[in-house]
């Protein structure tokens, strides 16, 4: 794993409801979206929908997408992707879950949806 | 390596006909099984799918044959489709299960099926008079029909058409509209005989005479006369008489086209409509390993030649191919509309009565507009509109409903934009609007923008330019003009749809059907809901889950468990979300009265957390806007008075005048009955949201006309009405009954209510849960039936019993107070 990301614990796999939500607040950035899946699968995006930046952890999280509480959109939760007619995707973290912790890449974390001005 | 197996393993499909119903369905089976099948596309013409309907305004110069593509040949390309365009299928070998083509050089294409699907379409009906195979004389079928038609225009003077049916009156208008003296001679009585009733039909003729065209009503064509070089010169009638023409279009209807198929000894009905007979899942008869869609399959013995059926036959024969096995196709219901521009023109159903039918009409020669619709047992079964058809689209809708109309029956003629309509200025016709006039008053979309959707993405239905443009998505108030959009730009009964809708996308079962399969099988959980009606997705979507753990709340009380992860946000977090992300805090203030030490209270909070905004609702209550999530429990706790649940499906506000306490007016102490209400019913979840209101007296000042249900004070006693709305639609309260004593307030409204929340459907507001049931029958569970009143009531009781504020009680409600912090704050690294 030489040379692999530099994993940081953010919280178990408990602290997550299935087929839920928790926000991750950053020192700067947008808050990080943690999702579960009712399979314990465990998914980041910034917690931000592509359509007019509504908090993705607020909604319902159903099979491996979530719907946005502001206007609907069906946000794909490993890839960021908006789903059927809508067009737009919002930046994904890499997690790693090991021993029921979770973990996102310490450089993404630092980096990925940080304004440019912020950072 | 599982990739490769996949790609061996891979099914080969076949289709024939490479019109609009057989790429829609593949098209569908992308959607769900795209690496399923190797497909093989046949097309006789030598051009990718286009789309058929919008001939007609290309044949009138309104659009080009460019812009009628549908799928271009990158398309097929994309998705590895092998096309063979101008090649006809001549045979299909059903034993080595092969399909042979002429390439068009003399030698065979062979391509070998596991599935094949022939939506070979149809053929005009030439009517088999001497003369028919001159040239000059062609049907109306395909761009090679349409551009032969086109370049007749531009050398020849006369044109005949034989036919006055939907195609024969376009092709009529298109080349009249190419500058030629036009004829359309029709066998019938009238114009569109089988779309039209007399009435309509003549008022259809006559604005077309004042465009030019002329018309032999009632002529018999007997023979078609060449002239010396072999070309048409002129039709002969029956009488004798002769007119000239150069171009004879034949559009005396069409069939389907089943030579292949007889061929191949596939069953066909016989004679007419014929069609290749297809079940329920458009397999054929004969064979199941081939399937039928579109004009050439006949389907319960009808062979449907609009374009809405042939999608709906497109989906669930996709559904079989992609081997899930589910949908069926039961049949649509059709509605037509003629594309000729500035003509407008709508019919459905049985317009034409019949025995037990009755009818009520509006007739106004002068203005141009005629109007007709049929009633047979107090359902809307038939529609004739001419001149005004922006009500098309809904009383297409009641008709396919089934809906009972009695309430509605006397308002119904002035359709649907009559009764309270808002949100783009008050327009109904389309056509008449500038592209940058805006349709859909919530989502801000012009009409610009949905035309320039529906060509550039080859959409055909309402939910498809929902999907894309989001116009009509919202409150859905547009939905007609969005429709005649639609008509203008992509042509075609767009509106065609099952009867019976599905709940969502995870689910072939509406929304009655889960509620009486939940109570008769005592379901208690949304997974056993999913597992026993076959769900398509493991944990559904936030469309159906919301309503599924509602109706598993409603129907068993303190035994079902509510799923907050099954519910929005706001009934998650016990508050309104807005739109960046803060929250609205509404506490509850009964009957709309409140206190000094409240309003300290509040005044104390908005100072501390902040709180930007601060308004009085139109519900009689006072909110406070921009509240962090992180303050909601915090802002709760200072507050110290009742959730308002304002944020959820639930009670919201009973709206009180003064009443006689203070009232000159007053006859009943309405306030107090507002508070009575409001504490027998708050925490009451429901379909939609509920309002009340209370006045006391007959001047109403508390608006109750508009409300879920609305009390009235009189002299001697209290007026009921239910079902009222001041919303999308303003919906005026009905009368439901009179009574004496505020304790038969309490009954009878809380009686109706409770039969709301165990019978309507989710999202339902009171309104559209009493148009679907009607009036009758809740005044017969209400009314009549005093028991049943009772047990209604004592069930309502029963359910509300102990049920938690959960602004306060957090663990009886389940509110997860994790959710108000983040789960990890990282600091700068």
């Amino acid at each position: 794993m030489a040379g692999g990301p530099d994993w940081v614990t953010i919280c178990r796999v408990d602290d997550i409801p299935p087929l839920g939500a928790r926000r991750v607040a950053r020192a700067q950035g947008g808050e990080v979206a943690l999702f579960r899946t009712a399979d314990d699968r465990v998914f980041a995006l910034l917690d931000r929908c592509p359509h007019k930046g509504g908090p993705l952890s607020q909604g319902i999280v159903a099979g491996d997408g979530v719907s946005c509480p502001l206007h609907g959109w069906t946000i794909g939760l490993a890839d960021g992707c908006a789903r059927g007619a809508d067009c737009g995707s919002t930046p994904t973290f890499g997690v790693s879950v090991e021993g029921g912790e979770v973990r996102l890449d310490a450089e993404e974390l630092r980096c990925v949806g940080v304004e440019p001005a912020a950072a | 390596m599982k990739r490769d197996a996949a790609v061996a393993a891979k099914q080969r499909l076949v289709v024939v006909g490479n019109g609009m119903a057989g790429v829609r369905a593949v098209e569908e089976l992308l959607k769900i099984a795209p690496e399923l099948y190797e497909i093989t596309i046949f097309g006789a013409e030598p051009h990718p799918n286009y789309n058929r309907i919008l001939l007609s305004p290309v044949l009138a110069g309104e659009q080009t044959l460019e812009q009628i593509v549908l799928n271009p040949l990158d398309w097929y390309r994309d998705n590895g489709i092998t096309l063979h365009a101008g090649k006809r299928v001549t045979r299909i070998d059903r034993v080595r299960r092969v399909v042979c083509a002429d390439d068009g050089t003399g030698g065979v294409i062979e391509a070998p099926y596991d599935r094949l699907l022939l939506a070979t379409g149809s053929n005009p009906f030439i009517l088999p008079v001497p003369g028919k195979d001159l040239d000059g004389v062609i049907g109306y079928r395909d761009i090679a029909d349409t551009q032969a038609m086109i370049d007749a225009a531009a050398k020849y003077r006369h044109a005949v058409v034989i036919g006055g049916g939907l195609l024969g009156l376009e092709a009529a208008n298109g080349l009249m509209k190419r500058g030629m003296q036009v004829t359309v001679v029709h066998i019938m009585p009238w114009l569109m005989e089988r779309q039209l009733d007399r009435t309509a039909g003549e008022l259809l003729k006559k604005s077309l005479e004042e465009r030019g065209i002329r018309f032999e009503i009632g002529a018999q064509t007997e023979a078609l006369i060449p002239d010396r070089a072999g070309r048409v010169m002129a039709v002969r009638f029956k009488d004798g008489r002769e007119i000239p023409a150069d171009l004879v279009v034949m559009a005396a209807g069409i069939r389907p086209n089943t030579t292949l198929a007889e061929s191949a000894g596939l069953l066909c009905a016989n004679p007419r409509p014929g069609g290749i007979v297809v079940n329920d899942t458009l397999q054929t008869v004969t064979d199941p390993r081939i399937y039928a869609v579109g004009e050439c399959a006949a389907h319960r013995g009808i062979a449907y030649g609009l374009v809405a059926p042939l999608f709906e036959q497109g989906k669930v024969c996709a559904t079989h191919l992609a081997q899930f096995g589910i949908g069926r196709y039961a049949g649509s219901a059709v509605s037509t509309k003629l594309k000729v521009t500035g003509i407008d023109l709508f019919s459905a159903g049985q317009f034409g009565g019949g025995e037990g039918t009755e009818e009520i009409v509006l007739s106004d020669p002068t203005a141009g507009v005629y109007k007709k619709l049929v009633i047979r047992d107090d359902k809307l079964v038939g529609a004739v509109l001419y001149g005004d058809t922006v009500d098309g689209s809904w009383y297409f809708k009641l008709l396919r409903e089934g809906r009972k109309v009695a309430d509605i029956r006397d308002r119904l003629m002035f359709g649907e934009s009559n009764i309270g309509d808002v949100g783009h200025e008050g327009h109904n016709r389309a056509a008449r609007m500038a592209d940058d006039d805006e349709v859909c008053g919530c989502n801000g979309v012009n009409k610009g923008r949905i035309c320039k959707a529906i060509k550039d993405k080859g959409l055909f239905t309402v939910d498809d330019v929902r999907r894309h443009t989001k116009a009509s998505a919202s409150c859905g108030s547009c939905t007609g003009l969005v429709e005649q959009l639609l008509m203008a730009t992509a042509g075609g009964d767009y509106s065609a749809a099952p009867k019976l809708k599905a709940m969502c996308g995870c689910t072939e079962h509406g929304h009655q059907a889960v509620r009486d399969a939940i109570r008769k099988e005592h379901w208690l959980t949304i997974d056993a809901v999913y597992r026993g009606m076959a769900w398509r997705t493991p944990n559904g979507c936030a469309s159906c889950r919301p309503a599924i753990n509602y109706y598993l709340i409603s129907t068993w009380p303190k035994e079902a468990r509510d799923d907050p992860q099954s519910r929005f946000i706001n009934e998650r977090s016990h508050a309104n979300i807005q739109k960046d992300g803060s929250y609205s805090v509404i506490p509850r203030m009964w009957g709309g009265e409140t206190t000094a030490s409240e309003l300290r209270r509040i005044a104390d909070a908005v100072d501390k957390y902040k709180i930007p905004t601060v308004k009085v609702t139109g519900g009689q209550r006072i909110d406070l806007l921009g509240v962090k999530k992180e303050d909601l429990p915090k802002v709760w706790a200072d507050i110290g008075m009742p959730s308002g649940h304002a944020y959820a499906k639930a009670l919201r506000t009973v709206k009180t005048c003064v009443g006689s306490q203070w009232c000159r007016f007053g006859t009943q102490d309405s306030t107090q009955m507002g508070k009575d209400l409001e504490r027998a019913l708050w925490r009451m979840y429901a379909p939609h949201k509920v309002k009340l209101a209370v006045s006391g007296c007959p001047r109403n000042c508390a608006e109750a006309g508009i409300k879920d249900v609305g009390v009235i004070g009189v002299d001697s006693g209290w007026e009921i009405y239910v079902a009222g709305n001041g919303g999308i639609k303003t919906e005026v309260a009905q009368f439901l009954v009179k009574v004496k004593t505020p304790e038969e307030v309490l009954e009878y409204s809380g009686a109706f209510l409770q039969l709301y929340r165990e019978e309507g459907w989710y999202l339902e507001r009171t309104v559209h849960y009493v148009h679907r049931v009607g009036l009758d029958l809740v005044k017969k569970r209400i009314v009549d039936d005093a028991a049943g009143r009772r047990a209604l009531w004592e069930r309502l009781q029963f359910s509300l019993d102990g049920e938690p504020d959960p602004w306060f009680e957090f663990e009886k409600a389940q509110v997860d107070l994790r959710q108000f912090e983040p789960v990890a704050r990282l600091e700068r690294a």
